[in-house]
């Protein structure tokens, strides 16, 4: 008898289904934070607008995506008890998301570094045996898709700009640099979704990512960033020290109020 | 349980789509939900229960749950306080879900159509296709901003995904 969709998807328990989901809402959520941070900051109005608009998409992925989970998990928490009453250790967010806002060049490198993985991870779970993932990802992909044109559009413009664009973009993909081998280095959760016919081959998302963004260096005249080691793994739990300071003002109201609305 | 004919769930589907096309987008107030591609079904299945299937916009969209609630009303008072409001996210919306009348109406307000099927974007005051693209991003989700090189006038555009 040969194992038809349903099967393979229950392989999958619960806890792991609910772990990996969490993973991809906690990257958008805090991703989203990060920019709406930005709103009457950005360095002309249009970017403020652009940023503005892709933060809500994130967070409005982040909603759908932590909704999910909280069905998956089945313990009652809905999408805010997981967003606001989750300790910094509980969160599932790559480690890249949470690094600060820095200047706009460092913004935008973080964005584009993040866009090529979501829009690569997307299409890719859109063909997912977990339809009701398979189903936030067709429309997350077409969202991210025009994030990364503006975020990529950004990185060559600014690679291909001035010198001083180009000293602070390289900057900046010095200092993040570090934070995308977690993105692209399966650990043991990734690789089971992907036998479970859940999440998509780690390899292949490597592959196409190492591809695009090496494709977009090379427009705006950058080069290809020396590897480095990363030590952390946000995903697993264990981030940096910036997550924390982020959760803090993010959580403030709902903590101090519990069940406020407005 | 009342069991109804075909010709009967037929009569309340139309009538339902009826009361929808009076619900008018929040922020875009010329074009009603019908006409923006978000209302994906309105069944009344065998078991007589009456579903709406709505889809978002944009996954972010903030008007998405205003929208849902000015369904609710409207289903409310034209009698259909039964009814079932499904989120439904799969096809996702694009501006392709615009109809015929949707289009003009935005034009007629403003706002151009980019995408496939509404053929190259023109200037919404003067009909010129010399534009320039000021951003991709506008004053909502939604649209993009462009500028007309003719009459010189700004203007939105419903962004295509
Ligand atoms: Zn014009």
């Amino acid at each position: 008898m040969s194992a038809t969709a349903d099967d393979l998807t229950a392989q999958a328990g619960p806890q792991e289904r609910f772990e990996y989901v969490l993973r991809l809402a906690d990257t958008s959520l805090i991703a989203g934070q990060r920019l709406a941070a930005l709103l009457g900051h950005a360095p002309a109005l249009e970017e403020d607008l652009a940023l503005g608009n892709i933060a809500l998409d994130l967070i409005g992925q982040a909603r759908l995506l932590l909704a999910l989970a909280g069905r998956i998990e089945a313990r009652g928490r809905d999408e805010d008890a997981l967003a606001f009453l989750r300790d910094a250790q509980e969160f599932r967010n790559v480690s890249l998301v949470e690094q600060p806002n820095g200047d706009f060049a460092q913004t935008i490198v973080r964005q584009c570094l993040l866009d090529a993985w979501q829009l690569e991870m997307y299409e890719s779970l859109a063909g997912s045996r977990d339809l009701q993932l398979a189903d936030i990802a067709q429309k997350a992909v077409k969202e991210c898709r025009y994030h990364w044109r503006f975020s990529a559009g950004w990185l060559v413009r600014l690679g291909d700009g001035t010198d001083e664009s180009r000293a602070r973009v390289r900057s900046a993909l010095d200092t993040l640099w570090r934070f995308t081998d977690e993105l692209l280095t399966p650990d043991v959760l990734d690789a089971r979704m992907a036998v479970c016919g859940i999440g998509p081959a780690p390899v292949l998302i490597r592959e196409r990512w190492q591809t695009r963004v090496r494709a977009t260096l090379a427009e705006g005249g950058l080069e290809w960033p020396r590897h480095q080691h990363y030590r952390w793994h946000g995903k697993r739990g264990e981030h940096t020290e910036h997550l924390g300071h982020l959760l803090a003002e993010m959580q403030a109201l709902p903590r101090a109020y519990p069940g406020v609305t407005w | 349980m009342v069991s109804r004919t075909a010709a009967q769930a037929a009569t309340i589907e139309r009538q339902v789509w009826r009361t929808l096309e009076t619900v008018m987008d929040p922020e875009i107030p010329v074009v009603n939900v019908v006409e923006l591609g978000i209302i994906r079904q309105v069944r009344v299945g065998a078991d007589g229960a009456l579903r709406v299937g709505i889809t978002p916009t944009y996954s972010g969209c903030p008007a998405t749950e205003v929208i849902t609630q000015m369904i609710r009303a409207a289903l409310d008072q034209d009698g259909f306080a039964d009814a079932r409001l499904e989120t439904m996210l799969w096809p996702a919306w694009s501006s392709e879900w615009l109809s015929e009348s949707g289009r003009r109406k935005l034009e007629a307000f403003g706002i151009a159509v980019e995408g496939a099927g509404a053929g190259r974007l023109a200037c919404p005051r003067c009909s010129s296709r010399r534009l320039e693209r000021m951003s991709e991003y506008g004053s909502t989700p939604c649209k993009a901003h462009y500028r007309c090189l003719e009459c010189l006038e700004p203007f939105d555009a419903f962004k295509c995904l």
